[in-house]
C-alpha cells in the first residue's frame, strides 16, 4: 500500500465549501427560530442608572427585552468565569449581562429577542439606557500609573496579578559583569483576531424535556457545555448538546466562553424557543477576546565572546475589562517560560504584572504568549548582534542550544525534548542568498535611495500545553489530554470520534491519514466525527496547535489498541499465539509464515459475530483513548524577511520571505503548508498593518475594516517554505504541531528587517505596526 | 410595505415580495436558502458575500434585494454545471486554497469576474483583482495558485 502519511492529499473538507454547501452557525434555521440583538454600552466607563425597555417592548414583532434584572430573576450564576488562576489573582465577577457599571465599549447591557433579525436590531436601538459616564483608562501603562480610573474596587491599582518566573540575583550579576548590554522599551500592539465568520449561537431549549442544543462558533464544544452550564446559566452538562458546524475561523477567539453564547442561551430558556444570534463585525471587534497588548521593557546581557549571560523581562500586559478564558494564563505560563528561544541562557527573570483596562478583554490569539516571547527574544538578538559586531546570524549560532544537550531544562521552567537548531539557519541562508542579498544592501547604501533589510527570528514554539498534572498545579482548570475513540465496523471501514474540533485546519482529512498509515487501510474507509458533545466524549477542542500532537496521537493510542485486540481474535482464528502475530498493511499475519493471515476485515466481521471467538474477550472492535502527553512539543525553525524601505516616504515593501520550519514528522505536507501561509499573514500583518487602537476615553478606534488593516492579497508576497524534521521524540506519532509558528516567528523577523534596513540612521526600534508614518518619523528625528 | 421584484437566480427566475429595506444578501440566504454567500462584515469590506449580478463581482451585503430586481445572480450554488465542478472550484481543492471556507465562495466569484476580464492573469494581477476580498486563514499564498490553476484549465 502507499504511504499515506507525509502526502498531501486533498482536502476531503473541500468539495461543501466550495459549493456552498457547507453549513456555518448563521446558515441553521430552526423551526420557530427568533432573533436577538444585543444591546451594548457605547461607554468605556459607566455606571448605569437606568434602562427603559418600554419603547422597544412595544415595537411589533419583540418577543422578549431581558437585562440584568432577568439574569436575576432566573435564579441562574449568570457569570463569565476565568479558567486559569494564578497565586493572588485578582477575579472581579463578570456579569453576563452588566447590572450597575460597563467597563468597555460592547459590554452587553440588554438584549432584545423578535421574530425578525431586522425588527431585533431596530428594537435594540431603542433600548434607552440612561449612563453616568465615568473616567476610563485604556492604556495598559496608563492604567498602572497613581490616580488611573479603577477598573474594579477589587484590584487595587488595576493589578490583576503580578508574576515572576526565573532568579533575579543571578541575572543581576550576569549584568554587572557584562562585556555587552543591549535594551529595548517595546509595546507588543493589540490585535484583533478576525475570524471572518463573526461569531453566531443558535440556541434551542425544550422545556419539554428540560434540553437544550446548542449551535455555535466553538473551537471546544465540551469546554464551552462545562463553562456554559457550570457558570452561566446552570443546567446540567448533561442536558446541553454544544454541535460546532462548519466554524468559519478562530485563531483562539473561538476557544473562549464569551457573555453572548450565555445570552442567547438565556433567552432561548425564557421564551422556550429556538433564538440565534450573529455578531455583526463591529460587535466582533469590540467583543471578541483580542490578542497581546504589551509594554516591555527587556534587556541581555553578553560576554566579550558574544555569549548571552542573562535576560531580564519586565512586562505590563493588558487583560483587558474582565479576565477571559485563559487570560491569566497566555502572558505568564505561555510567555515567560518561551524566554530562552533557542539559545542557552544560563540566568533569565521575567516579571509580568497582569492589568486590567477599560477595554476589551485580551485572551489566547494565534500564538497566545508564544509570539510576544519571540519578539522579546528576537529584536533583543538583532540588537546584540550589532552591539557585539557579529551580526544577526553568528550571535544566533553562538548561543543555540547545542544539538547534544537536548533534553535541555532551560531556566524558565520548561525542558526541551529535542531540537537542531543549526541546519534550520543553514538551510534559510542558503534559500535566501545571504550573501549576495548583504552585497545588494551594502550597494544601496552606497547609493542611496530604497534602502535593502534583512531580518531573522529563530523561534522556538511550545505546543500542546501538558502534561494535565503540571498545567494543573500552574493553575489550570483544566486538563489537557485529548480523547479518540476509534471504531472498526464489521466490514472494516473506520470512524473516529476526537475531541478536537475543526475550525480550517483539516482535521477529517489528516485525522483519516492517521489511522490509514496505522490500521493499513485506505483513507476513504476512515470517516472522522467532530464538535458534537452529543456524539463525542469529552474533548478539549483544537488551540495552542495541539490537535495533531495531542488529538493525533489520541488516534494513534486507540489504533493500536485495535491492532493489539485484533491479534488475539486473529490468533484465535489461525490457531496461533498472539505473540507470534505481525500486522501489517491491514493483515495479521503469523510471523514467519506469511501464508497464514487473515485481512482486518475478516477480523472485524468476527469480532462482531463472535461465533468463533477467545473465550476471555469481549465482542466488538473499538478502543477510547484519553491521550495526556509527557510534556509539550517544541517546532522551531529560523525565518529570514528582505525588505525594501523608501526612507523618503516610510513605505515598506516586503521582497521576500523564507521560513525553514521543524514541525516534525508531517502528516499532510499540504496542509502544513497552508497552515504556515495563514500564520505567517497574520504575524506580518502584526508587525506592519494591525492595530487595535483605542483613544484616551476608551473608545476603539479601529473597529472597523476600513480602520483595521487585515492583511489583503495585494500586500502579501508569495511565501518561501522548506523544513528539517526532527521528530518528537514523546509522542507516538513524532508530530510537533504547526498552526501558530508562522505568527510567532514572523513579526521579529519583519521589525529586524526594516530596523536592519534603516541601520545607517542610527534607528535601533520603531514600534509595531511600522507604518509608513512611523518609519518616516524615525528617519526625520 | 413590500416591493415586487423579479430576477434570475441561478438561471431560474424567482419573483418575490421584500421588505424595501431587505438586504439581497439576506434574500438570497434566508429566503431563497443560498447560504453559500457569507456575511463577514456588512459594509462591503471583506468580501465574503460576493455574487455576480450581470457578470459583474458584488457585495451583496450592501446591495437591497429591490435594486436586483430584473437582474441575473450566480451565487456559488450555481457555479457548478451539470454536476461538474468549475475549474475555480477544482482549483480551489486542488492547490489548498481555502482553510475555513468561509471567504471561498464569495472569493471564487471574484476570480470568477477577474478571468472573465482576463482569461490568464499573471500573480500581479491575480492579486489586484482580488484584493476586494479578505482570507484570514490561506495568507492567499495558494489562492493565487489555486487561480493560475483555473486559468489553465479554462484556456
Amino acid at each position: 500500500m502507499a504511504r499515506v502519511l507525509g502526502t498531501s492529499i486533498k482536502r476531503r473538507e473541500d468539495p461543501a465549501l466550495i459549493t456552498g454547501r457547507g453549513k456555518y452557525t448563521d446558515d441553521l434555521k430552526a423551526a420557530g427560530m427568533a432573533h436577538a440583538a444585543i444591546v451594548r454600552s457605547p461607554y468605556a466607563h459607566a455606571r448605569i442608572r437606568g434602562i427603559d425597555t418600554s419603547a422597544a417592548e412595544a415595537l411589533p414583532g419583540v418577543l422578549a427585552v431581558l437585562t440584568a434584572r432577568d439574569v436575576a430573576a432566573a435564579g441562574i450564576p449568570g457569570v463569565v468565569p476565568v479558567g486559569w488562576l494564578l497565586p493572588d489573582l485578582k477575579t472581579p465577577a463578570h456579569p453576563m449581562i452588566a447590572a450597575d457599571t460597563v467597563r468597555h465599549v460592547g459590554d452587553a447591557v440588554a438584549v432584545v429577542v423578535a421574530e425578525d433579525r431586522y425588527v431585533a436590531r431596530d428594537a435594540a436601538e431603542r433600548v434607552a439606557v440612561d449612563y453616568e459616564p465615568l473616567d476610563a483608562v485604556a492604556d495598559v501603562v496608563a492604567a498602572l500609573e497613581d490616580g488611573a480610573p479603577a477598573v474594579h474596587e477589587e484590584a487595587p491599582g488595576n493589578v490583576a496579578f503580578d508574576w515572576e518566573i526565573g532568579e533575579r540575583e543571578p541575572v543581576d550579576a550576569a549584568f554587572a559583569s557584562a562585556a555587552h548590554t543591549v535594551e529595548l522599551d517595546l509595546r507588543n500592539n493589540r490585535l484583533i483576531p478576525h475570524a471572518i465568520e463573526p461569531r453566531a449561537v443558535l440556541a434551542s431549549y425544550d422545556s419539554s424535556t428540560g434540553e437544550m442544543t446548542i449551535h455555535m462558533t466553538s473551537q471546544n464544544p465540551h469546554v464551552h457545555r462545562l463553562l456554559m452550564t457550570l457558570a452561566s446559566l446552570g443546567m446540567p452538562e448533561h442536558k446541553v448538546r454544544i454541535v460546532a458546524p462548519e466554524v468559519g475561523g478562530g485563531f483562539g477567539s473561538k476557544i473562549h466562553h464569551y457573555a453572548d453564547e450565555a445570552i442567547v442561551g438565556l433567552c432561548s430558556m425564557k421564551l422556550d424557543r429556538p433564538v440565534k444570534w450573529t455578531a455583526t463585525r463591529t460587535e466582533t471587534n469590540l467583543t471578541d477576546a483580542h490578542g497581546r497588548d504589551h509594554s516591555t521593557r527587556c534587556a541581555l546581557a553578553l560576554d566579550a565572546d558574544g555569549r548571552i549571560t542573562g535576560l531580564r523581562v519586565d512586562t505590563a500586559a493588558a487583560m483587558g475589562a474582565y479576565l477571559s478564558t485563559f487570560a491569566p494564563a497566555v502572558p505568564t505560563y505561555l510567555y515567560g517560560t518561551l524566554m530562552s528561544g533557542q539559545y542557552d541562557i544560563p540566568a533569565i527573570h521575567c516579571h509580568v504584572t497582569g492589568v486590567f483596562t477599560h477595554t476589551t478583554p485580551v485572551d489566547a490569539y494565534r500564538g497566545a504568549g508564544r509570539p510576544e516571547a519571540t519578539y522579546v527574544v528576537e529584536r533583543l538578538m538583532h540588537l546584540a548582534g550589532e552591539a557585539t559586531g557579529l551580526g544577526p546570524v553568528e550571535v544566533r549560532r553562538r548561543n543555540f542550544v547545542s544539538p547534544d544537550a537536548f533534553p535541555y531544562q532551560t531556566q524558565v521552567a520548561l525542558a526541551y525534548d529535542s531540537g537542531n537548531y543549526g541546519p534550520a539557519m543553514d538551510r534559510a541562508l542558503e534559500m535566501i542568498g545571504y550573501d549576495d542579498l548583504r552585497s545588494q544592501q551594502a550597494s544601496r547604501r552606497d547609493n542611496g535611495g530604497k534602502q535593502i533589510g534583512i531580518g531573522f527570528s529563530s523561534y522556538i514554539e511550545a505546543c500542546g500545553l501538558a502534561p494535565s498534572a503540571v498545567v494543573g498545579s500552574l493553575g489550570a482548570q483544566a486538563g489537557q489530554w485529548e480523547s479518540a475513540d476509534v471504531r472498526v465496523h464489521p466490514t472494516a471501514s473506520v470512524t473516529v470520534y476526537t475531541g478536537s474540533s475543526s475550525h480550517g485546519q483539516g482535521h477529517e482529512t489528516t485525522f483519516s491519514q492517521i489511522v490509514a498509515d496505522r490500521l493499513g487501510v485506505d483513507p476513504e474507509a476512515v470517516e472522522v466525527i467532530h464538535g458534537d458533545t452529543d456524539l463525542v466524549q469529552f474533548g478539549m477542542g483544537t488551540y495552542g496547535s495541539r490537535s495533531a500532537a495531542v488529538g493525533g496521537s489520541a488516534i494513534a493510542r486507540s489504533v493500536d489498541k485495535i491492532i493489539e485486540k485484533g491479534k488475539k481474535i486473529a490468533a484465535h482464528l489461525l490457531e496461533a499465539s498472539a505473540e507470534d502475530l505481525e500486522y501489517e498493511d491491514g493483515s495479521f499475519r503469523v510471523a514467519g509464515s506469511p501464508d497464514r493471515s487473515l485481512a482486518l476485515g475478516d477480523v472485524a466481521l468476527q469480532a462482531y459475530l463472535a461465533h468463533n471467538y477467545p473465550d476471555d474477550l469481549e465482542p466488538g472492535l473499538s478502543a477510547t483513548s484519553f491521550y495526556d502527553p509527557a510534556n509539550f512539543t517544541y517546532p522551531f525553525g529560523t525565518h529570514v524577511c528582505v525588505v525594501e524601505v523608501d526612507t523618503e516616504t516610510g513605505s515598506i515593501e516586503l521582497l521576500r520571505y523564507a521560513a525553514v520550519d521543524d514541525v516534525g514528522n508531517v502528516i499532510n505536507p499540504m496542509i502544513v503548508d497552508g497552515q504556515l501561509h495563514g500564520g505567517l499573514a497574520q504575524g506580518i500583518g502584526q508587525a506592519l498593518w494591525e492595530n487595535a487602537v483605542y483613544d484616551e476615553s476608551g473608545q476603539l478606534v479601529s473597529g472597523s475594516l476600513m480602520d483595521y488593516a487585515v492583511p489583503k492579497i495585494h500586500n502579501l508576497i508569495p511565501f518561501e517554505l522548506d523544513r528539517t524534521t526532527t521528530p518528537c521524540p514523546h509522542n507516538p506519532l513524532g508530530v510537533k504541531g504547526v498552526g501558530e509558528a508562522g505568527a510567532i516567528a514572523s513579526p521579529a523577523a519583519v521589525v529586524n528587517a526594516v530596523v536592519d534596513a534603516l541601520a545607517p540612521f542610527g534607528i535601533s526600534h520603531i514600534d509595531m505596526p511600522l507604518t509608513p508614518e512611523k518609519v518616516w518619523r524615525a528617519v526625520n528625528s | 410595505m413590500t416591493v415586487s421584484i423579479q430576477l434570475e437566480v441561478n438561471g431560474k427566475p424567482v419573483q418575490a415580495a421584500v421588505e424595501p429595506r431587505r438586504l439581497l444578501v439576506h434574500f438570497l440566504r434566508e429566503d431563497l436558502g443560498l447560504t453559500g454567500a457569507n456575511i463577514g462584515c456588512e459594509t462591503s469590506l471583506c468580501g465574503a458575500c460576493t455574487v455576480l449580478l450581470d457578470g459583474n463581482a458584488v457585495k451583496s451585503c450592501t446591495m437591497l434585494a429591490a435594486q436586483a430586481d430584473g437582474a441575473s445572480v450566480t451565487t456559488i450554488e450555481g457555479l457548478a454545471r451539470n454536476g461538474e465542478l468549475h475549474p475555480l472550484q477544482e482549483g480551489f481543492w486542488e492547490k489548498h486554497g481555502l482553510q475555513c471556507g468561509y471567504c471561498t465562495p464569495g472569493m471564487i466569484l471574484s476570480a470568477n469576474y477577474l478571468l472573465a476580464q482576463n482569461p490568464s492573469p499573471n500573480d500581479e494581477e491575480i492579486r489586484e483583482g482580488l484584493k476586494g476580498n479578505i482570507c484570514r486563514c490561506t495568507g492567499y499564498h495558494n489562492i493565487v495558485e489555486a487561480v493560475k490553476y483555473a486559468a489553465e484549465r479554462m484556456s
